[in-house]
């Protein structure tokens, strides 16, 4: 269990805001940070690294204590042991691809891995180049791949496919939900993609302006009007049925189905198989 | 032709950057990363050297060390070594007035890097000192490089305050510096062009490297 339970007073645009945390999370679940801007998902991602101090309140993970103001326990980045993908992905410029993954090898672990990351992230090719060389999406891999060194038992990605065009966004859902299930990782993840919180995540946590507003599932969270969110996803429209005066539409968004009905005159623009964008107060 | 004043104005400036570069790492460091009060008045301090005429810094080192004073006697009796008039003091004055320009390149070099960088390398295990020595350092090479040449130069340009602290003794506080306004003052304009003349031309060089290999234009002509 991921226990996080703290208060931080921090400087936002608007002025001065409360982060105020109180959520549990599976050991190996996929939780996913959602919000506005300045909501203070980085800075939980931050507080739960270690690379900043809460004001209060504790952090336990898997029944070790992280940080406790009242005990003054607080482990250092070093002793946490987890992974993180910087919003900016904090490559190494001084060292080459394949440096920026050894770098990051514990004392006497095997070296194995680094070419098995390096399959896995397609840049065998590229492992003696600068890193000044490669695309977004190839840093933003090699991000990723390089927090994994270690064999971290938590991962915290900050955004980590913005940078992404939507073919390899698809690829790298795949590829992170595969990695979660395969070495039995806990990731918490800041996004703002409806459709990636629907691929990926079996935890929503949407904070607003500091607050938990919301946690839950996906649908518990994102599809319930009185959350006072009303994302905008982006799906496959695969029927449409008329029904009186309304046209219900079934929608594909990602591998999920979605049912929802709309005004005639609004059907009558769309053709199955269109991409169409859903939205709930439709 | 006596080549004792170049010679022993270069050694100086050999030992005074090394010196720096040891100093200056862990305090540039501190500098670009604290959130200190004191951060302002140690600041302060490191740049004092840029404003002061030399001869303030070199008077109060005079003051400071005299076997009349306290603190001078306890150097020279307790610890054995002579500041004034010495080599050894040479190099302390050396070290005081050139600190700004080994410290200053290094924590704006510092500063420029982003905090992620530190941070990723924090979250993979490593420590401050190996953050420091295989991710922060290779990444700032041209200001560390800036700050090399300029204490480097600085200290050969040195005139006001080593005459102040090390006086003209010949092969040992005699610097090049001093030599050309000796041999001025004795009106041997050739000796005194001698030394100018190498002075310029070592400055030259060095300062049109560091700006050779800053500017990539190495790099491109070897390619």
């Amino acid at each position: 269990m991921i226990e996080i339970n703290v208060i931080k007073a921090l400087k936002a645009a608007e002025g001065n805001m409360i982060l105020h945390l109180d959520v549990h999370i599976h050991t190996q679940s996929f939780a996913i940070l959602f919000g506005e801007s300045g909501a203070g998902k980085t800075s939980t991602l931050r507080m739960v690294a270690g690379l900043m101090q809460a004001d209060e309140g504790s952090i336990v993970v898997n029944d070790e204590i992280w940080f406790d103001k009242n005990k003054k326990i607080n482990l250092s980045p070093q002793e946490r042991k987890i992974g993180y993908v910087f919003q900016d992905y904090a490559l190494f410029p001084n060292m080459t691809v394949e440096k920026n993954l050894t770098f990051a090898l514990k004392k006497n672990q095997d070296s194995k891995i680094i070419d098995h990351l390096l399959s896995l992230a397609g840049l065998e090719r590229l492992k003696k180049e600068s890193i000044h060389h490669l695309s977004g999406g190839q840093k933003q891999r090699l991000a990723l791949a390089r927090a994994l060194v270690p064999q971290p038992k938590i991962l915290l990605l900050d955004e980590p496919l913005s940078a992404l065009d939507h073919q390899n966004r698809s690829k790298w859902q795949a590829y992170l939900k595969d990695i979660q299930e395969e070495q039995k990782l806990g990731i918490l993840m800041v996004s703002h993609d409806v459709n990636e919180i629907f691929s990926l995540a079996n935890k929503v946590i949407h904070l607003n302006k500091g607050q938990v507003k919301a946690l839950g599932s996906p649908a518990e969270v994102l599809l319930q009007k009185e959350n006072g969110f009303i994302p905008s996803l982006k799906g496959k429209l695969l029927a449409k049925k008329v029904e009186g005066d309304k046209v219900i539409c079934t929608i594909l968004i990602l591998h999920k189905v979605f049912k929802t009905e709309t005004s005639l005159l609004k059907a009558q623009a769309l053709k199955v198989g269109d991409e169409v964008d859903f939205q709930l107060k439709d | 032709m006596e080549w004792a004043p170049l010679f022993l104005s270069f050694k100086l400036a050999f030992v005074t950057t090394f010196i720096l570069l040891i100093i200056s790492i862990p305090l540039g460091y501190w500098l670009a990363n604290s959130k200190s009060k004191w951060k302002p008045i140690l600041e302060t301090l490191v740049s004092m050297p840029l404003v002061l005429p030399p001869t303030v810094i070199g008077f109060y080192l005079l003051v400071a060390f005299s076997p009349s004073s306290a603190f001078g006697l306890f150097f020279s009796e307790v610890i054995g070594l002579k500041i004034l008039f010495s080599f050894t003091g040479l190099i302390l004055a050396s070290v005081i007035y050139s600190l700004p320009f080994m410290v200053h390149p290094i924590q704006s070099g510092l500063s420029s890097l982003p905090s992620s960088l530190r941070e990723a390398s924090y979250v993979l295990g490593k420590s401050k000192w190996e953050t420091i020595w295989y991710v922060l350092l290779p990444n700032i090479k041209a200001s560390i490089l800036t700050g090399l040449v300029l204490s480097f130069a600085h200290t050969i340009g040195e005139f006001g305050i080593v005459l102040m602290i090390g006086g003209n003794i010949p092969g040992e506080t005699k610097l090049a510096s001093i030599a050309i306004y000796d041999e001025v003052e004795a009106l041997n304009y050739a000796q005194a062009n001698f030394y100018a003349l190498i002075l310029v031309i070592i400055c030259f060089s060095i300062l049109l490297f560091v700006y050779l290999i800053n500017g990539g234009y190495v790099k491109r002509f070897w390619k």
